[in-house]
């Protein structure tokens, strides 16, 4: 994902330049702000190791250059290596973005092998217990052990931090591990409230006071550390009083394909159930891109409403995140509920202020697992 | 280097190895790929990035070769200045 505050606004004449490939949605780990639909378990009709090459190779035809495997935890499907390879000879900057759950060190030097260029790992806590309460399973040590075999084989890593207030306070600790681990990128995603995060919304948000002090702390550690760590700081949109500039518009330079071929604007966008998304199964990803209904929806700014519509910023935020809109105020096409010009911006500081004023628990223990019972 | 921050004329610079830097035919333009990220180049700082970073000269001799493609133009300080920006971005850094 490109990251905010990265300053770049990247023309990608039109070109799906990030692929995004979900190979599936399966996943050992119970994490309650899984981005992944809550009716994941809906889609198993995965798409076939031969499906997926097709599928890069019209990739990159339409000029796509970052891909991202993804899931679910893409590890767990056996032919990885396989399509990391095709994809690499195809020419596609390929990351793998894990939970490293499915890793073993043998497994990492055979993506080396396969020429994969990065990983993105993920990890909650710097420490066992508030890990496994976070993710459902006892997984800190593996994940510690495979960060060391990444950086020991040589990859380039992004270590990312979901961040929500039950770890937010770590967030210095967490610097320190990264450092240590000798990873090169650190990204301190705030969540994004969709699916199971949504759902978990009022238990995850964090307290402003402790927003002010992890900036606080990574500001003090940029300084401190200098180029040995880029560390992004992504925001959790609703404390900004204008909206995200949302996968850099709709249908500009994103593409998402999900387990079952379904192509995605963005990977939540399968939430706004009045689109029809198309599938690589029944057409061609060039048409898909260019002239399917779908990606049209919302491309350029001809389809937005007021206050966007005559607002001088919509070409820098492009009216913020659809799929937030839809969730929060019914219409896909408003302009994003967290923009302070928007008529609905006092749902998000309802929202706020419900964190702000809600009892202390004691741990994580009225979070809602993701897990298939739900779907 | 002579000061951690401050590139030198004398420098030999090179490519920070996580990055890639190439020709991208189907936006006709060079790019920088690295992790999660794609960087576009116009023409200018292409062509100084392949004379002054990726021939393992130094920037002085690079901008020196530069120059005779312009009719000895004094590229220096326009070369300078993009070579201090790639450096404060991390695409390149001092060889080893």
């Amino acid at each position: 994902m490109p990251k905010a505050g990265s300053g770049l606004s990247l023309d990608g004449l039109g070109m799906p330049l990030w692929l995004v490939v979900e190979l599936t949605y399966k996943c050992p780990l119970k994490c309650p702000w899984c981005s992944n639909p809550v009716d994941f378990d809906r889609y198993r009709n995965e798409l076939s190791t031969e499906e997926w090459k097709d599928l890069l190779r019209e990739g990159r035809r339409l000029g796509s250059l970052q891909l991202g495997f993804t899931g679910g935890e893409p590890t767990l499907r056996k032919d990885l290596e396989e399509l990391v390879d095709e994809a690499n000879r195809l020419g596609y900057y390929t990351n793998l973005i894990t939970s490293g759950v499915g890793l073993s060190p043998q497994r990492v030097r055979d993506l080396k092998r396969a020429g994969l260029k990065q990983v993105q790992l993920s990890l909650q806590s710097c420490d066992s217990e508030l890990s496994e309460k976070l993710v459902g399973l006892d997984v800190f040590a593996h994940k510690i052990e495979i960060a060391r075999t990444i950086k020991a084989e040589g990859f380039p890593m992004v270590m990312n931090v979901p961040v929500s207030r039950y770890n937010i306070d770590q967030t210095e600790a967490l610097i320190d591990l990264a450092a240590d681990l000798g990873v090169e990128y650190l990204e301190f995603a705030n969540l994004q409230y969709y699916n199971w995060a949504l759902i978990n919304r009022a238990d995850l948000l964090p307290t402003r006071q402790q927003l002010k002090q992890s900036e606080a702390a990574v500001a003090a550690a940029r300084e401190r550390l200098g180029k040995r760590l880029t560390i992004y700081f992504v925001v959790p949109d609703y404390f900004d009083e204008r909206p995200k500039a949302c996968m850099n518009g709709w249908g500009a330079i994103h593409l998402t394909i999900a387990p079952d071929g379904t192509a995605l604007p963005c990977q939540e966008a399968r939430l706004i159930k009045d689109i029809d998304f198309p599938n690589v199964r029944e057409h061609s990803l060039d048409w898909i891109w260019r002239e399917s209904p779908a990606f049209r929806r919302f491309r350029g700014d001809d389809w937005m409403k007021e206050p966007c519509r005559s607002c001088d910023d919509r070409e820098k935020d492009f009216a913020g995140c659809r799929c937030q809109a839809f969730l929060l105020t019914g219409d896909a096409a408003n302009t994003d509920p967290v923009c302070s010009k928007s008529p609905h911006r006092y749902l998000i500081d309802d929202i706020l202020l419900e964190a702000e004023n809600r009892q202390e628990r004691a741990g994580a223990d009225a979070l809602i697992m993701r897990a298939r019972c739900r779907s | 280097m002579h000061n951690e921050d401050r590139l030198q004329p004398s420098d030999i610079m090179v490519l920070n190895p996580n990055f890639h830097f190439r020709w991208e035919e189907p936006q006709q333009s060079h790019v920088l790929l690295y992790p999660e990220g794609i960087v576009k180049l116009n023409a200018t700082a292409a062509e100084i990035l392949e004379m002054c970073v990726m021939r393992g000269l130094t920037v002085a001799e690079g901008t020196e070769q530069l120059a005779h493609r312009y009719d000895g133009a004094d590229l220096m300080s326009d070369v300078m200045q993009f070579m201090e920006l790639a450096y404060a971005k991390g695409w390149i850094r001092p060889k080893s």
